[in-house]
């Protein structure tokens, strides 16, 4: 057989990172931005006292809790992830990133799991207001681990604040520098909103699915409401902060908004091309429909800038994989446009006081539920098969990053993640959707371990003229 | 005198991996221990006693990686790959285990829940067999040249780390009958005592047999525990062993409750310490030193504020959700 048709161990290692950080993140994706909806529902608990919102905070607690124990277990993979496979990046790069990790575990990974005991089991034991604080901590972790992990691949992507000693490594000069680097504000804003569409696409989906079979149900009423504000107001902004992202990654990473765009010639007046086929070989955009001018525009936010392509860069700093970041940034765009249709959906049909009675609305909710993670998703591709060739970007190259393990033992492992994570994340994420098909109930049990698993359907809803008008959802 | 960075920051990963070992130790070995307990309610009320705390007791292997990545990057970048194999094995059992942890109460038939029992079981057994591996590998050296590991992939199966493997899972099985006999009462409790004796005892064989093959195979090792200074440095070790066994055997007959548990910790916190008076000053044995594998200082001052902060932080949050959980666990009337 020739050796060129087997992958080699650095296909084999980029494949196994790419593979257990995709399937990693769509847990912290979602886990994000549903503490901190956990916290929202519990401070409006405190504040009423209304039973809707304690039941709610219970059936969301109980899918918290499974999901955030995913995220644990796939990210420890991770943590290790660096040393066996990318070892020489790891030397190279710890000085810098070290640091970072390490706060982020200090920070925030303990402060998760140390309060996350309290907020499932500890109601009863410390009383509301601790109980509160222990949610509020929990929320507050996950964004600190955001902060540091972001910062940590946004200076991979536009690396600042260090120098190159003798050996190659990168050492830091200016902490203030490597943290804050030029891309972070952008990709932290543009993240943490993302995981937090995420969260209102897949509780409005919940909300909507039960609205569909009983559409008295205050606890869906609340869920769907809630979650249509947040696309309604959320999704808007992410377009905004999508594209002073998108001008940040211009300035800093050309190759990667030119692989975006499709752009391989220098022109004014650039076009933002829909559709079409970049073909590396050709140095050209195959089949391109596109509107004249639009992505000057928009990179540029001047309708006659050139704006640069692929064939001004040099051909070994182009992302390797061009129709992969060419069309997982359509993906992302995509839904992204089309969370802004439901949240302007929402928001019409609100003010005619319809919001819980047209069904079509819940079911374009329902099949939003995986936009958002999969737009996550698409969006990490972009990000990174267009940072391609680098691991730190214009500094290290990817094929000098990676372990000196022998390919077929990268092949093995590789193969027992696909086979473990697929049969047990799997069997994780099919029994979030039983969790998801029964509806919230009043009275909804907290995440208590012998309590027995009640199919509850729509006999279970209560009477419904003895359930309080909702507030502020309403 | 000058504060030398790197040896606080050895003493403060040590503490870190000691940590996790002292703590997922209990919570792997109620796993190991599953095949001993088969009533569903025990099983129960197993799982409940660490159901608060898992999360956390999981997040010092995270220090241990993360900070070893941090403080001495040459450490990580070539113990790892010499270590592939095991690691990522005990990784994929750690999944295995922590989702079984969260689904085997809501499985909705008794075949469901028979299959995640398993899941936990055999992922904790495994998770616990390959960190002994690792530790036997990782004691008996690792290939280095330059900056880089040069063995190869299988180099670190051995019969040397077979042993240290199941002597591990025995420890992990010790410390998690002891925790049970802290935590329980009635009738779990009194099987508890009953599989601590023997677990017990084969700890100690464990101890005294991985001691006994490393001054056998090991020339190193010989002379730090044979010849002074070093005898005298580590001499306390093997007698300390020998007094905690009887004092352990006296808790067990007495039925004591909390000492089995401090006891078994202590045999691990001894055996530890040899370790650390083996291996001392090398962070990868045989050759580099924790000096070698330092990262840059800046990188040590510069997280070093901040754990100063915030370890002792951590610790105390961690002792108060420990503290808030106390007492007893019974069937039915866990944490709910």
């Amino acid at each position: 057989m020739s050796a060129d048709l087997l992958p080699s161990a650095l296909d084999l290692a980029r494949a196994q990172f790419a593979f257990t950080v995709v399937w990693h993140f769509l847990f912290p994706a979602f886990t994000i931005g549903l503490a901190s909806y956990l916290a929202v529902l519990e401070a409006f608990w405190l504040a009423t006292d209304r039973d809707v919102y304690l039941d709610t905070y219970r059936y969301w607690l109980k899918i918290f809790a499974v999901a955030f124990a995913m995220g644990v277990v796939s990210g420890l993979v991770m943590s290790y992830q660096f040393g066996t496979n990318w070892s020489v990046f790891s030397d190279r790069t710890a000085p810098v990133l070290g640091p970072l990790l390490g706060y982020e575990v200090l920070t925030a990974f303990f402060l998760e799991a140390g309060f996350l005991g309290v907020m499932l089991f500890g109601l009863e034991r410390v009383g509301r207001r601790l109980h509160f604080l222990a949610t509020g901590l929990v929320a507050g972790g996950t964004l600190l681990s955001a902060f540091w992990i972001l910062s940590a691949n946004s200076w991979m992507q536009t690396p600042a604040g260090h120098v190159l000693d003798a050996d190659g490594r990168f050492v830091p000069e200016d902490w203030w520098a490597v943290i804050f680097n030029p891309s972070f504000p952008y990709r932290f804003a543009h993240t943490v909103t993302a995981a937090y569409l995420t969260t209102a696409m897949i509780v409005g989906a919940v909300g909507a699915w039960h609205l569909l079979r009983d559409r008295a149900n205050p606890r869906a009423r609340l869920m769907f409401s809630m979650a249509m504000w947040m696309a309604a107001l959320v999704a808007p902004v992410q377009l905004v902060l999508g594209d002073l992202h998108g001008g940040n990654t211009y300035h800093h990473q050309p190759a990667k908004v030119a692989a975006m765009e499709g752009h391989f010639e220098s022109v004014a007046r650039a076009p933002s091309i829909l559709f079409g086929w970049p073909d590396a070989q050709a140095r050209e955009t195959k089949y391109e429909i596109g509107i004249p001018g639009l992505a000057s525009l928009y990179l540029v936010h001047d309708l006659d800038a050139k704006v640069t392509g692929l064939n001004d860069l040099p051909r070994d700093t182009w992302p390797t994989n061009l129709p992969l970041v060419f069309w997982a940034f359509r993906v992302m765009v995509g839904l992204g446009l089309l969370m802004i249709a439901l949240g302007g959906l929402s928001l019409y049909l609100r003010r005619k006081g319809q919001l819980y009675d047209e069904p079509w609305l819940h079911r374009f909710a329902v099949a939003m539920g995986p936009s958002g993670l999969i737009a996550v998703t698409a969006g990490w591709v972009v990000t990174e098969a267009g940072r391609q060739p680098f691991t730190v970007y214009g500094l290290l190259r990817t094929a000098d990053s990676v372990s000196p393990i022998a390919a077929p033992a990268v092949a093995a492992s590789l193969a027992a993640f696909a086979v473990v994570y697929f049969a047990v994340l799997g069997a994780g994420i099919w029994y979030l959707f039983h969790l998801f098909n029964q509806a919230p109930r009043p009275h909804e049990p907290g995440p208590s371990a012998d309590q027995p698993v009640r199919t509850a359907g729509i006999t279970a809803a209560p009477a419904v003229g003895a359930e309080p008008r909702l507030h502020p959802a309403e | 005198m000058e504060l030398d960075l790197t040896l606080i920051w050895a003493v403060l990963i040590a503490t870190a991996v000691f940590l996790y070992v002292a703590m997922d130790g209990f919570d792997l070995g109620l796993g190991i221990l599953f095949p001993a307990i088969r009533s569903k309610s025990d099983r129960d009320v197993m799982v409940n006693s660490v159901a608060p705390v898992w999360d956390g007791n999981e997040t010092w292997l995270v220090l241990g990686g993360g900070g070893l990545f941090a403080a001495f990057p040459l450490a990580y970048a070539t113990i790892l790959p010499a270590l592939y194999m095991p690691l990522i094995l005990m990784l994929l059992a750690l999944v295995f285990r922590g989702v079984a942890f969260e689904m085997r109460f809501r499985a909705a038939t008794p075949r469901g829940q028979l299959w995640w029992d398993r899941a936990f079981s055999w992922g904790s057994f495994v998770a616990a067999f390959c960190q002994g591996i690792a530790l036997g590998a990782f004691v008996q050296g690792i290939r280095v040249e330059g900056r880089a590991y040069t063995g190869g992939w299988w180099d670190w199966l051995t019969p040397f780390s077979l042993l240290t493997g199941i002597a591990l899972v025995v420890g992990y099985g010790l410390l998690g009958a002891c925790w049970l006999i802290w935590k329980t009462g009635g009738e779990l409790q009194i099987r508890a005592y009953r599989l601590a004796k023997p677990l017990g005892l084969a700890t100690l064989v464990g101890i005294a047999v991985v001691s006994a093959t490393m001054l056998a195979i090991s020339g190193p090792f010989r002379d730090r525990w044979l010849n002074l200074p070093g005898m005298l440095i580590g001499a306390p070790v093997p007698i300390l062993v020998g007094l905690l066994a009887w004092r352990f055997a006296h808790a067990l007959a007495r039925r004591e409750e909390l000492s089995p548990f401090l006891c078994a910790l202590g045999f691990f916190l001894l055996s530890y310490l040899g370790l650390g008076i083996s291996m001392w000053p090398h962070i990868v044995p045989p050759s580099i030193t924790i000096w070698q594998a330092a990262t840059h200082p800046k990188s040590q001052a510069f997280l070093l504020y901040g754990a100063a902060i915030l370890i002792p932080l951590v610790l105390t949050y961690t002792a108060y959700v420990y503290w808030l959980f106390r007492g007893k666990v019974t069937a039915g009337a866990g944490y709910h």
